[in-house]
């Protein structure tokens, strides 16, 4: 048959030579590769103890911000949630009622405010997109791995910045279940 | 019948006519913007300055300039008149400072006001403004006022377009609400605190070209870019009101009923208060079709989702379209006609 590209190569298989034949020349060649990498700079770290410099353009994962006061920055503009090409982020506003004026900056607030891990693409699009300067993606953390789907929809009790940050927080460590019920127990 | 020449279009209208609407007989680009005018409302036009245009030559027979810019929603064409908008840089730059007059007191607070997405002075602010303010004094401030259940007044909005005033007057048959102070004081009540409670009370809100009113059922319920217009109608009871609205969905939610407006944000027909504010089943009305939402528009934003299409109202869609929604059906709608 004749090739269509005419790059096509005859391959001719010669037969073994007696080094070759031997086997064992072949076997020393490649422990001695072997040998020499227990030698060598390691490729990895030893995670988590160790890690990697991020780079200072990173985009991880979001957090809500407060303003210098502790309110919450966010006014549920949807601004974001118009900018995510991922449609990851979804939003229900509410009035501030009286009384409230401590906690939530504008007169409406988001009541909830969900961003779904799984569809962020981390483009950053949300944090150009706020007008209030509330969401931002933090240069040295990332959405942990879990087990379920669901766990990685975020409400605003994983999102939003705690009220006194504390030096877990500042280094972008999530809070733990027990820590946010004290942190609100404080607060209250 | 007048011949004219817009931005170096020609174009004959019947004499009387203002220079927008003959503008608004070429439409496209080259017609003027307006916050206060409205077809509509007689009377209407002349205060916010954002149609100024130049004209070149005033008539055929008296081709002087005019020596001032006019506004012109309430200048009437003539015979030969030249008029310049977006070809005349002076227009444009004048435009800059209208904005920039109208934002003096307005309080930028678009991330909380339910109208941004379809406000005027937005899209104004955005095709003819500069992004930047040199405004650094308090801006003006006012006592909240209750003007009853329905309908939202946020004072410091308020642009003074008079729209709302003329509203009351013409459609409502006694006048509850009006411009009180003067000046710089000047503020839109209702007179000794009166409740809006005329049948068609509720149109104000659509003429408002800002957030100053708004509905008070639909407050911070959903942006107006998360929610999906549909034409649709019902037989009303009130003898003035035909029923012909557009229902903002968000999934299978009515969240809120407009009158129909037309590419200049005006209202085609009005429409009462119990269409607007009582009737938001989707039971209630008879479905259309998607309300057409210019492409530009952020309300036509990141809608993924098929629209609501009522095949029946649509008699030559194409085929691919029907296999397709047999195939995936859209959303379900009772009163939906088959």
């Amino acid at each position: 048959m004749q090739s269509l590209s005419n790059r096509a190569k005859q391959v001719e298989k010669k037969p073994f030579t007696l080094a070759e034949r031997a086997y064992l020349p072949a076997i020393f060649q490649g422990l001695s590769i072997t040998m020499r990498h227990f030698f060598m700079k390691k490729a990895t770290i030893r995670y988590p103890e160790e890690t990697r410099p991020f780079s200072p353009v990173f985009r991880g994962l979001h957090v809500l911000k407060r303003d210098e006061a502790g309110r919450e920055r966010c006014t549920a503009c949807g601004l974001c949630a118009v900018a995510c090409p991922a449609e990851a982020i979804t939003m229900v506003a509410g009035e501030r009622k009286k009384g409230e004026e401590n906690l939530y900056r504008e007169e409406k607030y988001a009541i909830s405010y969900e961003i779904n891990m799984l569809r962020c693409i981390f483009c950053g699009l949300c944090e150009e997109a706020c007008p209030k300067a509330a969401v931002y993606l933090q240069a040295d953390k990332m959405a942990p791995p879990r087990y379920e789907r669901d766990e990685f929809i975020y409400g605003k009790d994983r999102l939003v910045e705690p009220v006194s940050p504390d030096a877990r927080s500042k280094r972008g460590i999530q809070l733990t279940d027990e820590q946010a019920v004290k942190l609100r127990a404080q607060l209250a | 019948m007048a011949k004219i020449t817009f931005d170096g279009i020609e174009v004959e209208v019947p004499d009387g006519t203002t220079i927008l609407n003959a503008a608004r007989k070429i439409g496209g680009g080259v017609v003027p913007p307006a916050m206060c005018y409205y077809t509509p409302l007689k009377g209407s036009g002349g205060k916010c300055r954002a149609c100024l245009v130049k004209v070149s030559a005033g008539s055929a027979k008296d081709p002087r300039p005019m020596p001032k810019l006019v506004a012109s929603c309430v200048t009437p064409v003539q015979d030969g008149m030249v008029v310049e908008n977006t070809t005349n840089p002076q227009v444009l730059d004048v435009r800059k400072g209208i904005v920039e007059m109208l934002l003096i007191n307005h309080p930028l607070d678009c991330p909380v006001c339910d109208q941004a997405g379809e406000c005027d002075l937005q899209n104004f602010a955005f095709e003819h403004g500069v992004s930047t303010t040199r405004y650094e004094e308090e801006r003006r401030t006012f006592d909240k006022i209750d003007i009853g259940p329905l309908i939202q007044l946020h004072m410091t909005r308020c642009i003074l377009c008079y729209r709302c005033v003329y509203t009351a007057n013409q459609i409502t048959d006694n006048r509850v609400h009006g411009v009180l102070g003067r000046g710089d004081a000047a503020e839109i009540g209702t007179y000794i605190e009166n409740v809006i409670d005329n049948d068609f009370s509720g149109n104000v809100i659509d003429v408002c070209p800002v957030g100053a009113l708004t509905d008070k059922t639909f407050r911070f319920k959903s942006r107006v870019w998360f929610t999906k217009p549909v034409n649709a109608h019902r037989n009303c009871s009130h003898e003035k009101c035909n029923g012909h609205v557009t229902l903002w969905y968000k999934g299978a939610d009515v969240l809120r009923v407009t009158a129909r407006k037309d590419e200049y944000g005006e209202v085609k027909e009005w429409i009462c208060n119990e269409c607007r504010f009582d009737k938001k089943e989707t039971s209630d009305w008879t479905i259309e079709g998607p309300a057409q939402i210019e492409r530009s528009s952020v309300i036509s934003a990141n809608h993924y989702e098929l629209p609501v299409i009522n095949p029946q109202v649509i008699a030559d869609m194409p085929e691919s379209v029907v296999r397709e929604l047999e195939q995936n059906p859209p959303l379900k709608l009772g009163g939906f006609n088959g």
